[in-house]
């Protein structure tokens, strides 16, 4: 067991955890942060998707002992940023979601490409979106809230 | 024979002893050279090292060097892509409680740096040793810069020191040490970084 | 018999607004030996703050019931769109589905049968709301109109149905209501979207994996490598060392035995189960093998099994002449669902009393099942229906094995409640798959190309007969699972001299049904079949389905013939290397055409464009219909994935994980899928299921043209 300070959602917490324990088990059962979900934990399919540093992180494969400093961001925290905002507004306004379980990691991911690509195309989504998986199959309205999205980012 | 005369013979004897012995010994070191980079390539195509030298727009995982699973793909400067780089999984240090593997700087090698063919077939001894001394495309490395990548690269390290699998056994390393590895390139350096013959 | 006169019991709830109970029997037509009564409880809540809460008779799992069945009922209700909220109706009674007369979600029944129900309900709580205003106005309800949520009566009065709703309770619920025409609709067959987008999109939303509960721990379980296993030795020292672990015991299953790890929290009890060693029992017991599975299939379907389906003559078909015959032998492997969120239930057990929240399509038979293991009476049981993170059948297996896992964990530490939860790697190991099928269809043709005879030989698991299941009956005949023949025996294609018999091989693995169940395979068969006919008479694969359909069909053929007309254009002009595919499907309701862009990238089929029509009679919301089609054929894709099959070796499952059993990706899925609703008035039928069989056959289809070759086994491993 150890201690960790982190930073979530720009607030301090403190976490008492064994140092092998994945960041996303320390979000959902320390903090009670369920936002963040488990679909497979061998970051296979995204579901688990958070920003470190700034970088879409697979949170599911990432013990809470090599965080560092580093910021941390869930889905949570996405209606306090600009580029989460409008993404998900377009993710609303596409009706994207179905049982929405995997969502939550589309939209971490889809704002980190945004955030680096303001107009990406068609290949670029595919392959940033790439490792995500949604099993009801929402593709197609993801690839167009994405365009949606990166339209009204300007 | 004068005082003179004794020193000019002298100085022929020993200029030409040191021509023989000079000549004697780049001869044992080219054979040795070339035996030390046959024990480098050893490790250069070892699962560890040739899964992120590869010649497509992919990495390998696993001993059996299975395309990297999850469509992660090379991106541009072997990073991944925006939202799915390499980092997005591969941390600083290995996760042994997950079983990925990390070290600083996780990305893959340029595609000039590539030890397979576009089949995900390792290169020959020849082809690998052509590609790593050819300084148009090994980032300009001469001899002594190649020994300081293999001494002292976090990625290179890493290979010796893998970390575990999710299922808590240990990933296969080179058949050498890191410190025979070294030792090997050091002596390939000194040879002259000489190539097998195709 | 019981009165045929429906009635609805209202009561005030205590903090106000007007709660509908409703007694309610069949609606007419419904072929029920006896038309159940359903004890009171509430539908529509209008609190005082004007927001209108309606309970939901379904499991939302992604198909989009918590909106739909809102809307009808808002609709009729006249009721504020922006104030409706939807919530998952608990176990009760009073949530069977009318048809069925259990609760449950599945068979893409949802609208189709609770469309009358939620509309009478909607109009009721509407005619109650206006009486109210009536009576307070002193005027005639003749007088009054509805809107938005408001009454308006003569005079410029107007009330708000929040103000009402004390004394609309107070009214007498009226036996027979006037139900809007279609014309009428402001919500219903409007493009709507979903009330719980938003939730989904903040992370807010719960799931049942989500679940907390104060003093709740964790359970997952250690279960046996081959299915039926049982304990038979435990070394749980170095497990029960770990912090946080609170306890290890053997636990049955439904088949075999477990060993339940319990902690403070899932990565400590997974932990822990890492640690434990278990010598297991697996004497005895069939150890399933693929490859012995499929040479014993092959052998079963080249005999006759039990007839599911005998017209004109049997001798047709061996007199026509061999140059008119074809062949043809499919097989189809174990599918998993792999739903993103794993399966879980959480318990608590009190001793007298239970609670439980699953997010499961079968909540009273869970409740039932909950029940049996911990000695109570189902009413004992209070049952929540959690948000699922997908179902696609899964979460309703007969045996209700989840659940009864869960209680046998919870019954050991009365008073906690235990969140069980199964790993991906459980999940995909766990079984419960779509069965392996094996097709042998023998064919012979007309001098016009017309199929004259067909034999054909069904082989795979069933899950009904057997079961003991409410559904058992509905669903079997002289020995055959019409489960899992449909899509062949109720082919709408005029096929003479039609025989198709199945053999339902009993082995152990445990298999249920997956989202479109016997059309998964069905389906392809009888679709790549027709292609290859198609194209032997050198006719248009649209063209040549129509022409062999039952003129009658118009479930089949108004979507085939709308499907012509939208992609007519792009099928013209097709990409150098590109190929189109056709395939279309129907269930008794609901008809469902799909053409293709494929082309070949990288050895695998590339899908540029799907188009889509679908006949689901009145499109209740067209959005969730035109997202159950993009959906279902992307789902409909997984079983031509090159790794998309679960194998096993030996009695054991030989995949772990996604990375074994990948479903498809972004890549994998089509680039752009347009869908097309045939116009229709007649009642809603389901669109869950329907869209799911004709992605693979359309696709294979295609692959046909740019290849030469038919592909007849699955997963598409190889071009």
């Amino acid at each position: 067991m150890a201690s960790y300070v982190l930073t979530i959602n720009s607030r301090q917490r403190d976490v008492i955890a064994d140092p092998g324990t994945p960041l996303l088990w320390v979000l959902r059962e320390h903090l009670k942060m369920r936002g963040t979900k488990y679909g497979c934990g061998i970051a296979a399919c995204g579901a688990c998707t958070v920003h470190v540093g700034g970088v879409a992180t697979r949170s599911c494969v990432l013990p809470v002992s090599l965080v560092g400093a580093r910021p941390i961001v869930t889905i949570e925290g996405m209606a306090a940023d600009r580029v989460g905002r409008v993404v998900q507004e377009a993710w609303v306004s596409g009706d994207v979601v179905q049982c929405g379980y995997c969502q939550g990691g589309q939209i971490m991911t889809a704002v980190t490409l945004l955030k680096n690509v303001s107009k990406p195309t068609d290949s670029q989504i595919e392959q940033s979106m790439g490792g995500n998986i949604c099993r009801c199959g929402t593709y197609v309205r993801i690839r167009a809230a994405i365009k949606q999205a990166a339209q009204q980012l300007g | 024979m004068t005082g003179r005369q004794n020193v000019a013979v002298l100085a022929a004897w020993i200029g030409m002893t040191v021509v023989v012995v000079r000549l004697v010994e780049a001869q044992s070191t080219r054979a040795d050279g070339l035996a030390a980079w046959e024990q480098m390539y050893s490790v250069l195509t070892h699962p560890r090292c040739v899964n992120c030298h590869t010649a497509t727009a992919y990495p390998q995982q696993g001993d059996d060097r299975h395309v990297h699973y999850f469509n992660v793909v090379r991106g541009r400067g072997g990073l991944g892509v925006p939202a799915f780089s390499c980092t997005t999984c591969h941390q600083q240090a290995n996760a042994d409680s997950t079983g990925v593997p990390g070290a600083a700087g996780w990305h893959l090698a340029p595609l000039s740096m590539q030890w397979q063919d576009l089949n995900d077939r390792i290169l020959p001894s020849s082809a690998v040793c052509t590609a790593i001394t050819d300084r148009s495309k090994n980032h300009n490395l001469d001899g002594p810069g190649l020994l300081r990548h293999h001494e002292g690269e976090p990625l290179v390290l890493w290979a010796f020191k893998p970390g575990r699998r999710a299922d808590g056994t240990p990933r296969s390393v080179p058949p050498l040490t890191h410190d025979e590895f070294v030792r090997a390139t050091r002596v390939w350096v000194k040879a002259g970084t000489p190539c097998p013959k195709s | 018999m019981l009165n045929r006169r429906s009635f609805i019991r209202v009561s005030a709830a205590a903090a106000g607004g007007l709660m509908m109970s409703m007694y309610f029997d069949h609606p007419s037509g419904a072929q029920q030996p006896t038309a159940p009564i359903f004890p009171p409880d509430a539908f529509v809540h209008v609190r005082p703050d004007g927001t209108i809460v309606i309970q939901v008779n379904r499991l939302e799992c992604g198909q989009g019931t918590q909106t739909a069945l809102p809307m009808i009922l808002a609709d009729e209700m006249d009721a504020d769109w922006s104030q409706v909220r939807a919530e998952l109706a608990p176990a009760e009674d009073l949530y069977k589905d009318p048809v069925f007369g259990v609760q449950m979600t599945g068979g893409s029944a949802a609208i189709a049968n609770s469309f009358q129900q939620y509309r009478e309900l909607g109009a009721k709580t509407r005619a109650m709301l206006v009486a109210a205003a009536a009576a307070r106005w002193q005027v005639s309800r003749d007088e009054c109109r509805a809107a938005k949520s408001v009454v308006y009566g003569p005079g410029n009065r107007s009330a708000r149905y929040a103000d009402l709703a004390a004394e609309a309770a107070r009214q007498p619920i009226p036996d027979k209501v006037a139900l809007k025409s279609a014309a009428g609709f402001g919500l219903i067959g409007t493009p709507t979207r979903r009330l719980d987008s938003r939730a989904k999109c903040e992370g807010a939303l719960r799931f049942g994996l989500d679940l907390d509960v104060p003093q709740m721990q964790v359970a997952v379980l250690a279960r046996p490598p081959v299915f039926g296993g049982r304990v038979r030795g435990l070394d749980d020292t170095a497990a029960r060392s770990m912090a946080g672990v609170r306890d290890v015991f053997e636990i049955p299953l439904v088949h075999g035995t477990a060993i339940a790890i319990v902690a403070d929290t899932f990565w400590t009890a997974k932990q822990a189960r890492e640690r434990l060693t278990v010598d297991w029992d697996l004497s005895g017991l069939e150890r399933v093998d693929s490859a012995r599975l499929r040479s014993a299939y092959q052998a079963l379907a080249h005999t006759t099994g039990n007839i599911a389906v005998r017209r004109g003559d049997d001798d047709t078909l061996n007199r026509i002449p061999v140059a008119r015959r074809m062949v043809a032998d499919f097989e189809f492997p174990y599918l998993p669902h792999t739903p993103m969120e794993p399966e879980n239930a959480t318990i608590r057990f009190d001793g007298d009393r239970a609670e439980a929240w699953v997010p499961t399509q079968a909540p009273t038979e869970d409740q039932v099942a909950i029940a049996d293991v911990l000695g109570l009476k189902p009413q004992q049981v209070t049952f929540h229906t959690e948000y699922a993170g997908g179902g696609f059948g899964r979460r309703s297996p007969f045996d209700c094995h989840i659940v009864r896992e869960a209680a046998a964990v919870a019954k050991r530490l009365r008073g906690t409640p235990i969140k069980l939860v199964w790993t991906r790697e459980d999940d995909v190991q766990g079984g419960y798959y779509r069965p392996v099928y094996v097709h042998h269809v023998e064919v012979g043709l007309d001098e016009q190309g017309m199929p004259a005879g067909w034999r054909h030989v069904i082989v795979g698991q069933s899950w009904v007969i057997g079961s003991g299941h409410w559904s058992e009956p509905f669903v079997t005949k002289d020995g055959v699972d019409l489960l899992g023949t449909q899509g062949t025996t109720d082919t709408r294609y005029r096929i003479p001299n039609f025989h198709v018999s199945a053999h339902h091989p009993r082995l152990n693995v445990p298999v249920t049904q997956l989202r479109s169940i016997g059309y998964t395979h069905n389906t392809f068969v009888m679709e790549t079949l027709i292609d290859e006919l198609a194209t032997r008479a050198q006719a248009d694969p649209i063209a040549y389905r129509l022409k062999l359909l039952d003129p009658s069909a118009t479930t089949i053929r108004t979507p085939l013939m709308l499907l012509e007309e939208k992609s007519a254009t792009w099928r013209r002009s097709l990409a150098p290397g590109h190929a189109v595919g056709i395939a279309c499907n129907s269930d008794q309701s609901t008809g469902v055409a799909c053409a293709v862009d494929v082309s070949i990238e990288n050895n695998r089929p590339r899908i540029h464009r799907a188009t889509v029509a679908i006949n689901v009679g009145l499109a209740v919301n067209p959005l969730t219909v035109e997202a159950q089609c993009q959906g279902g054929l992307v789902f409909g894709l997984s079983q031509l994935m090159a790794k998309g099959a679960i194998t096993v070796n030996d009695g054991h499952v030989e995949q772990r994980n996604f990375d074994g059993v990948p479903p498809p990706y972004m890549k994998d899925a089509p680039v752009a899928i347009d869908v097309h609703i045939v116009p229709s008035s007649e009642k809603p039928s389901g669109c869950g299921e329907p869209p799911v069989p004709v992605i693979s056959p359309a696709v294979v289809n295609a692959l046909f043209r740019l290849t030469g070759k038919r592909y007849r086994t699955l997963p598409l491993v190889s071009l």
